[in-house]
């Protein structure tokens, strides 16, 4: 909160009181805290405790930012980590410590707001309060002298500048005159200072009523919007599924835009396109995602985060029969989108699963490793190792579609197992080793990371957030003022108070002072 | 979007055109202390009044110094077709004007050459280090920067930052003026209560600016990141500096923490702005990686 100390502003006469030693009842100790609690120091010591606080959360990896980095962390240093866990390091900004800090410095803060805003409420229908005995002791002070000194000038100046005003007169002419200006500064304060009470609500209670959830789409494919479509899914803790609207969206098309004009950005992406047909309630649409340009459904906005190549597959039983078909996809390893995917056949004769490389333009290394020259499907070729034995599927572990655990599977082609990888381009047929069949490389096509979120408050959060700005500017930009003008029997004095660092006042109290002078 | 052809030819006339800038503001900042060591000399008026002179002329080259220093961003942007602050090459010599520029234009309103050594000086610094450490080639925007959004959240956070070190500047100072040291030159600065004052109103100039920048960044990470605030280490390290300026507004307003106590503060705030600046945007993981290096 701010109001100057040593102001006669302040109301709060605690700020300035030492601090009594408390005796034992229950109720003077409670007392006691609030009193502590609410004071400015405390205050002040709390804010700077939270900006320390925030510091270990940009140091050590976040598990809400940074999920890897806290993987990686624990395998790089497993006892240390487990030492930083146990200090929530790792969560720094759900941790009790730093929840405590903020929601202590927010508890302060409304026991500081609440009076004041009773006081400033009194304040804005009060007169302007009558002025101190010695004017000469306040900051800025002038005295005029001349018979001819009259107050009615200062009225007029005063008015004029928007001051609200009382005058006293005896007969016809004014002996004192009691002026102040700019509620506003107050009235920013508390709208501050409130509004951002109101940002911490909406924010605590939007990210409870939230969700956010991933799905990878490849071209053609559709996505229906319901809890068991998503790839990966993070609700709020009062999130109810009923607030997933019913909507599709199919991906029909994911294009990108490189730069093959400038050198210097060679084959650099400058765009991500994704053309997708969405249908709410019957009513089928087109629409572009691209980075910075979410789309709106219904309870949920859909963003672009990321890319890839999802080569189209089938695999057949010698016999002929189809033991997998469909696109798969690939992982992004490098700039040229070099590609890894894993491929599993569980239904085929004898289990078997594939490790596919996919490069969207083939060149060669100078060891004669494969590699991709360029992040568009130019030349694309996909080469594959083999693996048979057991793929784990059945004992339900082994789950992740991006991963093939090699453990307990032969390598029979690719590798040191002493058969070449296979290698395909579009369209290639070739048979697998070990009479498993045939694999064909039907299509390249590409893959779109979709991020879906609804927070059903983030409006509050930017209305509250310009609201609690709007406030700051009135706060610090505007002047309070309270300046009193008295006859006197050779002329008239001025004196003038601020409630904050006022150039303006010496000025002020001057202009005065000449007005006064000229007046006839 | 369609790629817009970079001009490499005119991206080397806007750095050479910064390099003479820096060669012209070494010169004004030698020109600046050779007055300043004149005025704390002078025994006589005469003196002082040449040694002012010779501040006038340290000023006017600061002022070329910035006028081609304009041109050099200029030309950045034209270069690149966008906006000349997307790396941190570019942020460096972007806000090293803006610093420059406001400077300059605030002398006009308010009487701080007294700082001009200080403000020249990191100027040349920051120009300095940009052109060794930080350069790059023009190159595009990538498509997580090509946003409406670029130019007014960077824009007003290098402004900020501009307000942010001319305050702290002046709180160096008032911390100089108030030791124990008993050089000549601290008579040429004036009284603490000024430096304070002034240090002050930059500060909440800077403040305000800050926490648009703030906003305005919540804003476009809600559009570009699918949250408005996730606490990444860029927006931690803003946070903590908001957090330091506001304690410092209450410390200074409410406290009646004056002097030297509120300089000291206005110093950690205005390295922790530096902190995230250089080693958060250098060695710090996040989703601000900007840098271009």
């Amino acid at each position: 909160m701010v109001s100057r100390q040593q102001s006669k502003y302040v109301v709060r006469k605690e700020y300035n009181e030492p601090i009594e030693a408390p005796d034992l009842s229950a109720k003077s100790w409670l007392r006691w805290i609030w009193k502590q609690l609410t004071s400015m120091k405390i205050a002040l010591f709390l804010l700077l405790l939270l900006a320390i606080a925030a510091v270990p959360g940009s140091i050590y990896p976040q598990r809400s930012a940074d999920p890897n980095g806290v993987a990686l962390y624990f395998k790089n240093n497993p006892d240390f980590a487990k030492v930083l866990d146990s200090l929530q390091l790792f969560d720094v900004y759900a941790s009790s410590w730093f929840s405590a800090i903020y929601l202590l410095l927010f508890i302060s803060l409304i026991g500081c707001l609440l009076p004041r805003i009773g006081v400033h409420y009194k304040a804005l229908r009060e007169k302007p309060p009558a002025p101190p005995t010695n004017l000469a002791r306040l900051p800025q002070y002038k005295k005029v002298t001349g018979e001819k000194v009259k107050l009615e000038a200062a009225f007029e100046y005063l008015t004029k500048n928007k001051y609200k005003v009382i005058a006293e007169s005896k007969g016809k002419a004014l002996v004192e005159l009691r002026a102040e200006k700019g509620y506003l500064r107050e009235t920013g304060n508390l709208i501050f200072h409130i509004s951002l009470v109101g940002v911490l609500i909406s924010v605590a209670l939007g990210g409870a009523l939230s969700f956010n959830g991933q799905r990878v789409l490849v071209e053609g494919e559709t996505f229906v919007n319901n809890r068991a479509a998503y790839d990966s899914y993070q609700p709020g803790l009062l999130f109810s599924e009923a607030s997933l609207q019913p909507f599709s969206m199919r991906l029909d098309q994911f294009s990108i835009t490189y730069d093959y004009l400038n050198p210097a950005n060679y084959a650099k992406p400058l765009d991500f396109r994704a053309n997708v047909s969405t249908t709410v309630s019957d009513q089928q649409s087109q629409a572009l995602i691209r980075v910075n340009e979410p789309i709106a459904l219904p309870n949920a906005k859909v963003y672009l985060t990321g890319n890839g190549f999802a080569p189209e597959i089938i695999v057949r039983d010698p016999d002929g029969t189809i033991s997998f078909s469909g696109p798969v996809v690939f992982l992004p390893q490098d700039a040229n989108m070099t590609s890894l995917g894993v491929i599993k056949v569980p239904d085929a004769k004898k289990q078997f699963g594939m490790m596919a490389f996919f490069y969207p333009t083939v060149g060669k290394l100078s060891t004669g490793a494969l590699t991709s020259t360029h992040p568009n499907p130019f030349d694309p070729v996909m080469t594959l190792n083999v693996y048979v034995g057991d793929l784990g599927i059945d004992k339900g572990i082994n789950n992740n579609v991006y991963e093939l655990d090699t453990h307990l599977l032969k390598q029979i082609a690719g590798g040191k197992s002493g058969t070449k990888a296979l290698k395909l381009q579009p369209g290639d047929v070739v048979e697998l080793p070990q009479n498993l069949g045939t694999v064909e490389f039907k299509s390249v096509k590409r893959f779109a990371s979709l991020d879906i979120t609804y927070n059903p408050l983030d409006i509050w959060v930017l209305i509250s957030v310009i609201i609690t700005f709007f406030g700051l500017l009135l706060m610090l930009l505007i002047p309070r003022r309270r300046i009193w003008v008295r006859k006197l029997a050779d002329g008239a004095e001025v004196g003038a108070l601020a409630k904050s660092r006022d150039e303006s006042l010496e000025r002020i109290v001057k202009e005065i002072s000449q007005a006064m002078k000229k007046s006839k | 979007m369609n790629p817009a052809l970079i001009n490499q030819e005119l991206a080397t006339t806007s750095r050479i055109l910064v390099l003479i800038a820096l060669t012209v503001y070494v010169i004004s900042f030698l020109v600046l202390t050779v007055s300043l060591a004149n005025r704390a000399k002078a025994t006589k008026k005469e003196q002082t009044a040449s040694a002012i002179r010779v501040e006038n002329f340290g000023l006017i080259l600061a002022g070329l110094a910035t006028l081609i220093h304009g041109a050099g961003v200029l030309t950045r942007g034209i270069a690149a077709n966008r906006v000349p602050w997307a790396n941190m090459y570019e942020f460096s010599i972007s806000g090293a004007f803006v610093v420059s520029a406001i400077y300059l234009i605030a002398l006009f309103f308010k009487d701080i050459r007294f700082i001009a050594t200080f403000v020249i000086g990191f100027v040349v610094l920051v120009i300095g280090s940009a052109n060794t450490l930080f350069y790059v080639q023009v190159e595009s925007l990538m498509p997580a920067l090509q946003d409406y959004w670029l130019v007014i959240h960077v824009s007003v956070a290098i402004l900020g930052t501009a307000f942010f070190t001319i305050a702290a500047a002046l709180a160096a100072l008032l911390l100089i003026k108030s030791g124990k040291s008993k050089s000549k030159v601290l008579k040429v600065f004036p009284d603490v209560e000024k430096l304070e004052k002034l240090s002050y109103q930059f500060n909440v100039i800077g403040f305000i600016l800050w926490t648009f920048t703030l906003i305005a960044g919540a804003i476009w990470a809600d559009k570009a990141w699918h949250r408005f605030w996730g606490w990444d280490t860029k927006e931690v390290w803003t946070f903590i500096i908001w957090t330091i300026y506001a304690a410092y507004l209450h410390a200074t307003t409410t406290r009646g923490w004056e002097g030297k106590k509120a300089a000291w503060l206005t110093l950690i705030g205005f390295s922790a702005v530096i902190f995230n600046f250089t080693i958060v945007n250098l060695f710090f993981k996040g989703l601000h990686v900007y840098s271009g290096l």
